[in-house]
Order: C-alpha cells, then structure tokens, then sequence
C-alpha cells in the first residue's frame, strides 16, 4: 500500500494511534469488559426475547390476545 | 408511586419492571449531559487553539478532551441495557409501537457508530495526523455526533408522551408509521431536544468550573484555570437563560397534549383562567393529596396569572385542572374535552371491536362484518388505553413526586443563573457592576475587604468559593433527574400517551426475576460509577500533560 494513499493514512491514524495510547488502554479495557458483561452476561442469561419464547412465532396473535385478555 | 414492591403478584412485575427502568436510564443519564456539556467546553478550547495558535489553548483542549474521553468510554453502550428491557419486560409495548421506536433507534446506532467512530479517532489520534482545521471539525463533529444521537433518543421518547405519525394496524398489531417526518419533527420532540441538550449544556460548564476552582484552590493549573472558567461561566450562563426558555416552551407543550402532567407538576386541583404558578405549597411528598375535595394544596404562595402565561402564553389563559380533566372540561376554542369515564367507555369499545375484528377474521366472516368492527377500532383508538382503565382516579400521576421534582429543577435553575451571573462579575471587570458585586460580598463577609477593590482575582479566595462550585455538581445532575423524574412520572400510568398503560404494557414475567435483576443492576452500575469517578478524579488530580 502507497504511504500516501488515503486507506493508509486512515489505517495509520488507527494503528499508531492505539498503540501510544496510555489512559486509552485502561478505558478500552473497561470498554470491553463492558461489553461482555452487556452482551453476552446479561443478553444471553438475563435477557431474552419474551415474545420469541412465548410466541411460537404468532407474535401478533400473542400480543392480541394479551391485550384483549387484560382489558377484563 | 411503586406500591407493589414486595408483592409476587402482576402489580409487583410492573413496579419492578418500572424500577429497573428508571434505575437505567437515570445511570444512563449520568454520561451523557456531561458528553454533551464537555463537547461544547473542548470545542470552544480547541477553536481558541485554532484562532490563536497558542499552545496553551492546545494543552487545554486535549486536557477537557481527556475527560470527555473517560466520561464518553464510561458511558458507552449503557442505553443498550435499555432495549433489552423493553425486548424483555415490555414486550406486549415493543411489539406495539413497531417500527416507530425500531426507526428512529436504528437512526440513532447507525449515526452514532460512523460519526463517533470516525471523528472521536480523529479527535484522539489525529493532533500529529491531520491538520489543525480538520482536527477542529473532527472535535466539533464528535459532540454534534452526540448531540444528533441525543435527537433520535428524544425522538423516540416524545413520540411515547404524544404519539404522531403512526396508524394501528389491527392485523399485525403493530402501530404503523405513516409519516417519518411528523414522528421525527414533532413539536413535542423539538421542544424537548431543546430543553434537554441545552439542560446538558449546563452540566459541563459546571463540572468545567467545579474543576477549575479545584485548581485555584489547590494553587495549581492557574492559567488553565482561570483561562477555561471564563469559558465554563459563559457557557453555563448562555445554557441557563436558554434553559429557562426552552422550559418555557416545553411546559407550553406539555399543556398542550399532557395537561395531566401539568396539573400534576403544579398541583393543581382545579383549573380554571387567569392561573398562578405555584411558588410553594405543602404537598406531603409521601402520599397522594386529595385532589378530589381540596380546593388547593395548603400554605399555597403563588405567582399570580404566571401558570397561565406558562402553558398558554397568554396571563389570562385557561389551564384546566386534575378535577377538570377527570370529569371534562370546555377548552376556550369551544371544543370539548370528554370526561375519563367517557374515554374509558370509547377505549373499552375499541378493545372489544379489535377482538372481535380479529375473531371475525379468523373465522373467515364477510368483508362488511371486518369492516364494521376496523371502523370502531380507527373511530376509538384515541382512547385505546382507557380501555384498560378500572378507575379513573389511576389515570392521576403521584403528584408529590412531580410537584416537588419541578420545583427542584426549576428552583436549582435559577441558582445556576445566579451563581454565574456573579461568577461572571467577578471574573470580569464590569463598570459597575463589578464593583457592586465585590462590595455586595465583603459587606456581608463572603469576600475579604482586601479583595472588594480588586477586580479579576480568582485565587486566595476563601475555600468555600470553590467549594460552592464543586457542591454544584452534583446539584446539577439533581435537577437535570429532575427534569426527567417530571417527564417520566408525569405521564403515569401510560408508556403510550392514552394508548397503552403500563399494566398492559408490562410482559407476563414473574416479579422475581425482574427484581434480581435490578439488585444486579445496582451492584454493576454502583461499581462502574465508583470506577468512573476514580478514574475521573485520577485524571483531574493528574491534570493536563504538559509537553
């Protein structure tokens, strides 16, 4: 790849900035545990998608019946 | 307010529900004023550089950049937890808005990945890459990225306190949008973009002060100080005065299409015209008045004909009241505002008509007996969620929380205006006025005499001067919760404004589990917050890197 071409100075804005970074480390740490924790913690243990499970896939019958069902 | 909190029944699966909520977004808006009010502090820091080409203003910047950056890396992806919650807990409400709240979201990730991804790289990496024009927009671009993800958040959320654009489709149950433009430009949604960036604006010039006067105190970092007050104090005091008008502008709109909500935050029984705003009164912050039999609330101080200008722009204008709204009122063009026992019949009639749409659907009925139940739906769908209403009294919000939250926010906001305006004075030399404050503050011991002549001296001032500005921060965050405490609890008992009351909302989980949930939650949110703050002290403590 040319040095002056625009892909390698978008690509060396990147590299040489994550690797000087010093306080960036310590946040992209936490970003990351973050992240793991939001998406595969909690998403994956806690979270999932009530209408998927208790639908059967006729969401709109489901939500229908809920609905019509609590108005008594 | 949450009455059912220990109960293992429905009723506690919706006050869990709702707490965890709150809980989220309340930890969730602790980042984000602070992004938008810290991205407007860099950007003037960083423009400074640009103009002058000093390196201090370049020291400055990428000092308020570093905080923004642990701030922003800190606050990142704690809206997420949000839609799962709504993906979970409120399943029956997510599958009932559709798209409406799918589109402006989608907006709000995609938008906010590629302008944060890019210009926040810009911004971090790119001092030795790029030039100094294109280093400034990148850091300008950053907090509009926000600030425009902001939009679409609030987009969402106004479209649920005054829904637009939208059509039910009692097919898919969803609700349609047939308009993006009129979800995505509500008035409802301006006025609250408005009040909520500018609110935030607020924020980061106070942190910006309270940081600064922990220099001054400390004798260190005196021309960063003093330098970035200057700017932390205009911006402060320009966002106040604009805060004040934007709020304005957004209690006009909650008159307009949440008058419940207004009469609530002002506790006010029984409207009528020429209406004063509430200065002060007794409303027991634990329990729900008698809205029914009391005239007013008790030791009411109010500002006379000011609530009428508030909501209606107009002194003498007509503000309708809790008793009004609950038993009809006469709006002053002519038109009549049905009593909640009528909007419960009209919802109950559009409820049974969707079932019976659907029945006649299923049984393959003729096209005129589908036709004549869609007809009663579409005539009876503005009241739908009256429909699940038993009692009319449960369309009135807990008044104490709104009536007390407003005057907390609105009471904190005019302390801010105050306290920069003699921040202001102080800092700068004001023919006259700035004498007259400094002689104002020594004559009543808050400044030493030494000091009363002498104009822009900001260090050796007694400690509490900077203490006031540090115990300001979290006053801010205070009233800025406040504001959405106002906004959240003041539309009570609906997620969807007379669509949708939280109980039909509310997915068919155990309370169990929702409520352990939220003890995770508030274990993992304290500790992220506890690590934030020592991070933020750390890099306040270190202060900026000198090259």
């Amino acid at each position: 790849m040319q040095k002056d071409s625009f892909l390698y100075k978008v690509f060396d804005l990147y590299y040489d900035g994550f690797r000087s970074m010093r306080l960036g480390r310590t946040l992209w740490a936490i970003i990351l545990i973050k992240l793991v924790i939001i998406f595969v913690v909690l998403k994956l243990f806690f979270f999932p998608d009530f209408l998927k499970q208790n639908a059967k896939g006729d969401e709109a019958g489901y939500v229908a019946t809920e609905l019509t069902e609590r108005a008594k | 307010m949450f009455n059912h909190l220990f109960l293992d029944i429905d009723a506690g699966t919706i006050d869990w529900s709702r707490a965890q909520f709150a809980l989220t977004a309340i930890y969730h808006w602790l980042f984000v004023p602070l992004t938008l009010g810290l991205a407007v502090i860099m950007g003037i820091a960083e423009t400074k550089y640009y103009r002058t080409k000093d390196e201090f203003w370049k020291e400055a910047a990428k000092f308020w950049q570093k905080l923004f950056g642990v701030n922003f890396a800190m606050g990142v992806a704690t809206g997420i937890i949000l839609e799962f919650e709504f993906g979970t807990n409120w399943s029956n409400y997510s599958w009932f808005v559709g798209d409406i709240f799918g589109a402006p979201l989608a907006v709000e990730g995609i938008v906010a990945f590629f302008m944060e991804s890019t210009f926040v790289a810009v911004m971090f990496f790119g001092w030795k890459k790029v030039s100094p024009g294109f280093h400034l927009a990148s850091t300008w671009l950053t907090g509009l990225g926000a600030t425009i993800s902001a939009w679409w958040i609030l987009v969402a959320n106004a479209w649920m306190q005054y829904p637009v654009g939208c059509e039910f489709n009692p097919d898919t149950m969803r609700n349609e949008m047939v308009s993006f433009a009129e979800v995505a430009l509500s008035p409802f949604a301006v006025d609250k973009f408005c009040h909520t960036v500018i609110s935030s604006w607020i924020i980061g010039a106070i942190f910006c002060v309270a940081v600064c006067c922990w220099y001054l105190m400390k004798k260190r970092e005196t021309k960063l100080a003093t330098e970035s007050m200057k700017i932390g104090v205009w911006v402060g005091l320009i966002a106040a005065l604009l805060a004040g008008a934007t709020g304005h502008k957004s209690a006009q709109s909650v008159g307009e299409v949440q008058p419940m909500k207004l009469a609530a935050m002002e506790a006010l029984y029984n409207g009528g015209t020429d209406q004063g705003l509430t200065a002060i009164a007794w409303v027991n912050p634990f329990c729900q008045p008698d809205y029914a039999n009391e005239e007013s609330a008790p030791l009411k101080i109010e500002i006379p004909y000011a609530l009428s200008f508030m909501a209606t722009n107009d002194f003498n204008g007509y503000v309708p009241g809790i008793n009004d709204i609950l038993n009809g009122y006469t709006k002053p063009d002519g038109t009549v505002e049905p009593s909640v026992d009528e909007k419960i019949a009209r919802g109950k009639k559009a409820i049974e008509a969707l079932a019976a749409y659907r029945q006649a659907k299923a049984e393959g009925a003729s096209d005129s007996m589908v036709n004549d139940q869609l007809s009663i739906i579409k005539a009876n769908m503005k009241y739908f969620g009256y429909g699940y209403i038993k009692d009319k009294n449960d369309i009135v919000p807990f008044i104490p929380v709104n009536f007390w939250a407003f005057r907390i926010m609105v009471g904190l906001g005019c302390v801010f205006i105050l306290y920069f305006i003699v921040l202001l004075l102080l800092i700068y030399d004001i023919p006259f006025f700035s004498v007259l404050t400094r002689r104002l503050l020594a004559s009543v011991g808050l400044l030493p005499e030494t000091m009363a002549d002498a104009p822009r001296q900001l260090t050796g001032l007694p400690s509490w001067h900077y203490w006031t500005a540090i115990a300001l921060v979290p006053l801010a965050y205070i009233a800025s919760e406040c504001g959405w405490l106002v906004a959240e609890f003041g539309r009570q008992p609906w997620t969807i404004q007379d669509m949708l009351p939280t109980w039909a909302a509310v997915s068919d989980l155990h309370a169990s589990s929702v409520a352990f949930t939220f003890i995770l939650f508030l274990i993992l949110f304290s500790t992220m917050l506890a690590v934030e703050i020592s991070i933020l002290f750390k890099q306040i403590k270190k202060g900026p890197d000198h090259e």
